[in-house]
């Protein structure tokens, strides 16, 4: 780690550190340790006395029903606005990749909604598919499809999904296209001369050399949704109806500020802590692999 | 190119057409509700095109708000976003150089164990930590600040280690030369590895404003005083009125000015867009 040279100082490397170290000791370690102190209290109602129950938060949250159904829906969300977001992302970024007129106007035109905050997306499509006054929900009632996202937990779920998805398409787009132009051109052209068609050769050749790019993406989809859900769920559905949207970020937020029990929110970001973790720990073996390809 | 075919070329417009439209329909629907009146909208006569109170609704929503929610004026919104975004990605390099500058290029105890530190926090977001966050900050008295809104955002790795990686790669010839002309370690730092940062600090400016305008969370619990609402979370407040509907023109309005600073900073910079985002997953 680091160049051959160094610099000879007593003092000085401690000065340049110290900003650092004091914003992340006092606003990330100290609210850290308070969490993790928190998970092993259990508080009264009125918080006049606290008392240590050991693993109980734990052991009263992983037998909760609502929020094993909360893990696997924040699962799922994972799941489908990975898909939606890659498969669309990849679609494009195939045809961007091979387009010779236009190619940067496209571009451009498909990265912008990375800009885009979660809660303003939310907002939008939870407008447009309305279903009195929104174009795609009156649309669809319409058309005998009856859709009402205020009532039916599917849809809304579906709705959360899409927002999160739309939004995602952008940034999968930019590391799909970036993985496409690193596939170098001979190993096509060969494969062209050989009499592969465009079809065998994007199955062939190009999707396995895409492959780390995909596994990082995946990655990096799922943690997108379990985090940046949050704003969507919170500033639409609020985790309605009937927790139909509520993922284990939004319990976390929901069981300590609104539930104020803390007790367990603590227990929570706790497990959720050791699940990001493990997801970290993925995300830099396959960027590993990723520079390796 | 691996063969010409006009009929494979022409239907690789068509779908990235449709792919940008597809992309650009909520957005479009949304500018187009925030250019009607409340009749209008609530009409059920579905209109694709802008209807003429385009200039009525942004000014009132500027410069008014929407007092009924208790959401201020978003010309004032918009000025906690900005300097939230500024304070979060000036914040977040000022700190994160000099860190990597001093591990990269110094030997000193603890600087494992440091380096270590900072890496820990990538495993906790601040959604997850929101609650004794909160505690820490209200007991510090910094709700309803700038330090407060920002610094717990700013307590985060990314930064450094895009600059640790980014000094590895400077060639080390650099410093021995600079150390030979007897320049000291800040002299090596202002003349020769800030000017070789440029570019990486401008790339990251761009991801970093965008992820500070873009916060929601945080915002919406450390501000209680709605003269320090920023505008992405005032939006929510809009939206979440009790027993009524919203008032979707209004709503609309402001979430097109909320967010066209970062998507006009995302199309102006493109190519530092970009590279900052494919740097910053390193």
């Amino acid at each position: 780690m680091g160049p051959q040279v160094v610099f000879r100082s007593r003092v000085l490397p401690y000065l340049l550190v110290a900003p650092q170290l004091a914003v992340t000791l006092i606003f990330f370690f100290w609210p850290a340790a308070q969490g993790l102190r928190q998970s092993f209290l259990r508080e009264d109602a009125f918080g006049l006395s606290t008392e240590f129950v050991g693993f109980e938060n734990y052991a009263t949250v992983l037998a909760d029903p609502t929020y094993l159904e909360a893990f696997g829906r924040s699962l799922a969300m994972g799941a489908l606005v990975a898909a939606f977001s890659m498969g669309l992302a990849l679609l494009f970024a195939t045809m961007a990749d091979r387009v010779v007129r236009g190619a940067h106007v496209y571009k451009t035109l498909l990265v912008w909604p990375y800009a885009v905050a979660p809660a303003l997306a939310g907002v939008l499509w939870f407008l447009m598919f309305n279903p009195t006054i929104g174009v795609v929900g009156y649309t669809l009632n319409r058309a005998g499809i009856s859709w009402n996202h205020y009532l039916d937990g599917d849809q809304a779920f579906l709705l959360v999904v899409l927002a999160a998805s739309w939004k995602e398409i952008s940034y999968d787009f930019v590391f799909f296209l970036a993985g496409l132009q690193s596939i170098p051109r001979g190993v096509i052209e060969a494969a062209a001369i050989d009499g592969a068609g465009p079809a065998r050769r994007f199955w062939t050749i190009v999707f396995p050399l895409l492959a780390p790019t995909s596994f990082f993406l995946l990655v990096v989809n799922i943690v997108y949704a379990f985090f940046e859900t949050f704003a969507v769920i919170h500033a639409t559905t609020q985790g309605g109806p009937g927790g139909a949207t509520e993922t284990l970020v939004y319990k976390v937020f929901n069981d300590g500020f609104i539930g104020l029990d803390f007790g367990s929110s603590a227990a929570q970001s706790a497990i959720l802590m050791v699940i990001v973790s493990l997801l970290t720990v993925a995300q830099f073996r396959l960027l590993d692999r990723r520079a390796e390809a | 190119m691996v063969e010409n075919r006009p009929f494979l070329a022409l239907l690789r417009h068509l779908v990235l057409i449709l792919g940008v439209a597809l992309l650009a329909l909520p957005v479009w629907l949304a500018f187009v509700a925030s250019t009607q009146d409340g009749g209008e909208m609530l009409s059920g006569q579905f209109s694709l095109l802008p209807s003429g109170h385009l200039i009525e609704n942004y000014t009132a929503v500027l410069f008014q708000g929407l007092a009924s929610a208790g959401v201020p004026p978003v010309e004032r919104m918009i000025f906690n976003s900005l300097t939230m975004a500024l304070a979060i990605s000036v914040g977040k390099i000022a700190i994160s150089i000099l860190s990597a500058f001093a591990i990269v290029y110094f030997r000193f105890p603890l600087r494992k164990t440091i380096f270590w530190m900072i890496f820990l926090t990538l495993m906790l977001p601040v959604e997850v930590r929101i609650v004794p966050t909160f505690q820490v900050v209200s007991d510090l008295g910094l709700l309803n600040s700038t330090a407060g809104l920002t610094l717990p955002l700013i307590a985060s790795a990314t930064a450094t280690f895009l600059f640790r990686q980014f000094f590895l790669s400077v060639p080390p010839e650099l410093a021995e030369a600079a150390r030979m002309d007897g320049a000291g370690p800040m002299r090596f730092f202002t003349d020769i590895l800030l000017p070789l940062s440029r570019t990486n600090i401008a790339a990251l400016f761009v991801i970093l404003f965008i992820y500070g305008w873009n916060q929601y969370i945080w915002p919406f619990v450390a501000t209680t005083d709605e003269s320090h609402y920023t505008v992405v979370m005032g939006i929510q407040r809009m939206v979440a009125v009790p027993d009524s509907e919203p008032i979707w023109n209004v709503v609309m309005a402001t979430a097109i000015l909320g967010m066209l600073p970062p998507v006009l900073v995302v199309l102006a910079m493109q190519r530092l867009f970009v590279k900052g985002l494919v740097d910053s997953e390193k």
